[in-house]
């Protein structure tokens, strides 16, 4: 994983995807877009959401939402709490349809869902090889494949109430794999996890992304901290506050509202939050942030 | 043979071998009500859904009544209303307002409730009542059996096909959803399910009881189970065994046969916790 920094980026990227890492953006040119450098002819996205709006009732959770992710690209999606970041997941995926705008998926590809810390009974006897073949039309040997792929091959007959919270996620991310999808959805695929478990489930991803090809839409539990190798950050907050690369957003001004300190531009840095952070990493208390963050940034 | 000496115990009147047969044939309709109540059962208890049980139990008892009110076979009204209530339990989940918990409990004891005015309005009905609560194994004969049967297959059949994308939306349902399972279909035919189910099952252990021969039999069977498809099948071995043990308790001290077939389910279910892990499946 990077800071949202030019300088941290390429230095934090996993060694297996250094190659084609992206390499540093210098700080006076922010404009370099690397996916733009580095695919000038790309493919049609493999999904576009166009316009996206829905509301509960009086309350709007997503505000004209468009973006796009191609074929090799890693989107990450970071907003506070309650920005829309899992119900934009949910539409992208096709589990919530919105109330106005388009979702177009590339015909014909196979998307592979790795939802937030999911909970399973203790009542229901289930094994981490059992698990992945709950999907529909897996066989043993693919489930074993990606079980080695992602190290869980040690606990495939372990009870999945009885493994690890990085174990946990990692199965989660074989299940995702399965099927060889063409794009790979994840809801807070680190969240819950320790800093090494961490580092090694953006590991994983990054080289599935480069082994597979395949494009990447994550949502980031953390504002500052992004996978490296992300080819394009989305700040949400019920609407696309800002979106770019990480060195763009970096020196976004909507970006540092979002962050809570408008002027300050070394609040990266000296770690002013706006919120606080419970033992697990999650941003909890928000409201503070909701004040600084309507100076800059008109929702209505 | 041990039900000889057992009848003859009883405080029935009758020959040996009528009272044999009816023994012989409680017996049988308990057991296959038991192996269609275990598997189907299992998921209620993974779903915690135990309530639901109940829900569609309360729902026939007020599906009893209404049957007679309207003059309509009591076995259509009872399905007919189960999947009346099951429809509104659906609808109202979408609003996602409450839990599914909540909705229940509310629907459980709103149709628990419809069914006891409705009957106690009834003159005929109300001597009946107890053997609509706790059922009236002993009266059963061989249509009935033949009925239980049938549903038995059937709801074990269907179960089978819905197997795979039910235990997916067990686990995860948006997951199983992204997968491309059509979750409302499966949902909907697992409601009906239960609700054939709870309809012919109403006569051998009646609506207090039926949902505790889903749930304890299952419950049981998790203690050893190292797989779903294990914990289904032993839940229909538990569940015959709690069926053979509550009728045999039954004609030996004259014991109400639904009670004393849930009680040897929760025996089971205890004996089960005592087992060593090293004896586990």
């Amino acid at each position: 994983m990077s800071k949202l920094t030019p300088e941290s980026a390429p230095e934090s990227a996993p060694e297996s995807t250094r190659e084609s890492a992206p390499v540093s953006a210098p700080e006076s040119a922010p404009e370099s877009a690397i996916t733009g450098s580095q695919r000038p002819n790309r493919p049609a996205a493999l999904i576009r959401l166009e316009g996206v709006c829905l509301s509960y009732g009086e309350r709007v959770i997503l505000d004209n939402v468009s973006f796009s992710v191609d074929p090799g690209e890693v989107v990450t999606l970071i907003g506070p709490n309650g920005a829309g970041k899992s119900t934009v997941m949910k539409i992208a995926l096709g589990l919530l349809n919105p109330d106005s705008g388009k979702v177009r998926r590339a015909r014909g590809i196979t998307i592979g869902y790795m939802p937030q810390n999911i909970m399973i009974e203790d009542i229901l006897p289930l094994t981490v090889r059992h698990f992945l073949m709950l999907r529909p039309g897996t066989t043993r040997d693919q489930a074993q494949e990606v079980m080695a792929l992602v190290r869980v091959a040690h606990v495939a007959d372990s009870p999945v109430q009885r493994i690890s919270g990085g174990e946990m996620q990692r199965a989660l991310l074989a299940r995702a794999m399965l099927g060889s999808p063409d794009l790979i959805v994840l809801d807070e695929p680190v969240q819950g996890v320790d800093i090494a478990g961490q580092q090694e489930l953006y590991h994983l991803i990054s080289r599935i992304k480069y082994d597979k090809g395949c494009g990447v839409l994550m949502i980031s539990h953390d504002l500052h901290m992004v996978m490296a190798g992300t080819d394009k950050i989305i700040c949400l907050n019920r609407h696309i506050c800002c979106s770019g690369t990480p060195e763009n957003i970096h020196n976004h001004p909507e970006y540092h509202a979002m962050l809570g300190s408008p002027t300050d531009g070394i609040a990266l840095y000296t770690h002013h939050h706006n919120h606080h952070h419970d033992r697990l990493g999650n941003v909890v208390g928000t409201d503070h942030h909701d004040r600084h963050h309507d100076r800059d940034c008109n929702h209505d | 043979m041990w039900l000889a000496p057992i009848t003859m115990t009883g405080t029935m009147t009758g020959t040996v071998t009528m009272i044999n047969s009816f023994v012989l044939q409680a017996a049988l309709a308990g057991i296959l009500v038991a192996m269609a109540a275990g598997p189907l059962g299992c998921f209620l208890v993974w779903r915690r859904m135990a309530y639901f049980g109940d829900t569609i139990s309360h729902s026939a008892l007020m599906g009893i009544g209404l049957g007679v009110a309207f003059g309509v076979a009591s076995l259509w009204a009872i399905l007919i209303t189960c999947i009346f209530i099951s429809g509104v339990l659906l609808w109202l989940q979408k609003g996602n307002k409450f839990s599914t918990d909540t909705l229940l409990g509310i629907l459980a004891h709103s149709a628990l409730s419809v069914g006891l005015i409705v009957i106690a309005l009834q003159d005929s009905m109300r001597e009946d009542m107890m053997s609509f609560l706790i059922g009236d194994i002993l009266t059963i004969n061989i249509h009935d059996i033949i009925g239980i049967g049938l549903m038995m297959l059937f709801a074990l059949g269907g179960l089978y096909t819905i197997w795979a994308p039910l235990l997916s939306i067990t686990v995860h349902e948006d997951l199983a959803r992204a997968e491309g399972v059509n979750v409302l279909r499966v949902k909907i035919i697992y409601m009906l399910l239960i609700a054939l189910l709870v309809a012919f099952a109403m006569k051998v252990v009646g609506a207090l009881l039926i949902t505790s021969l889903m749930i304890i039999p299952a419950a049981a069977a998790r203690n050893i189970a190292r797989s779903p498809g294990q914990m289904a099948i032993l839940s229909m071995i538990t569940g015959s065994l709690s069926v053979i043990m509550g009728i045999m308790a039954s004609s030996l001290w004259d014991l109400p046969a639904g009670p004393a077939i849930v009680l040897s389910a929760v025996i089971l279910f205890l004996a089960g916790r005592a087992v060593p892990n090293h004896f586990r499946v």
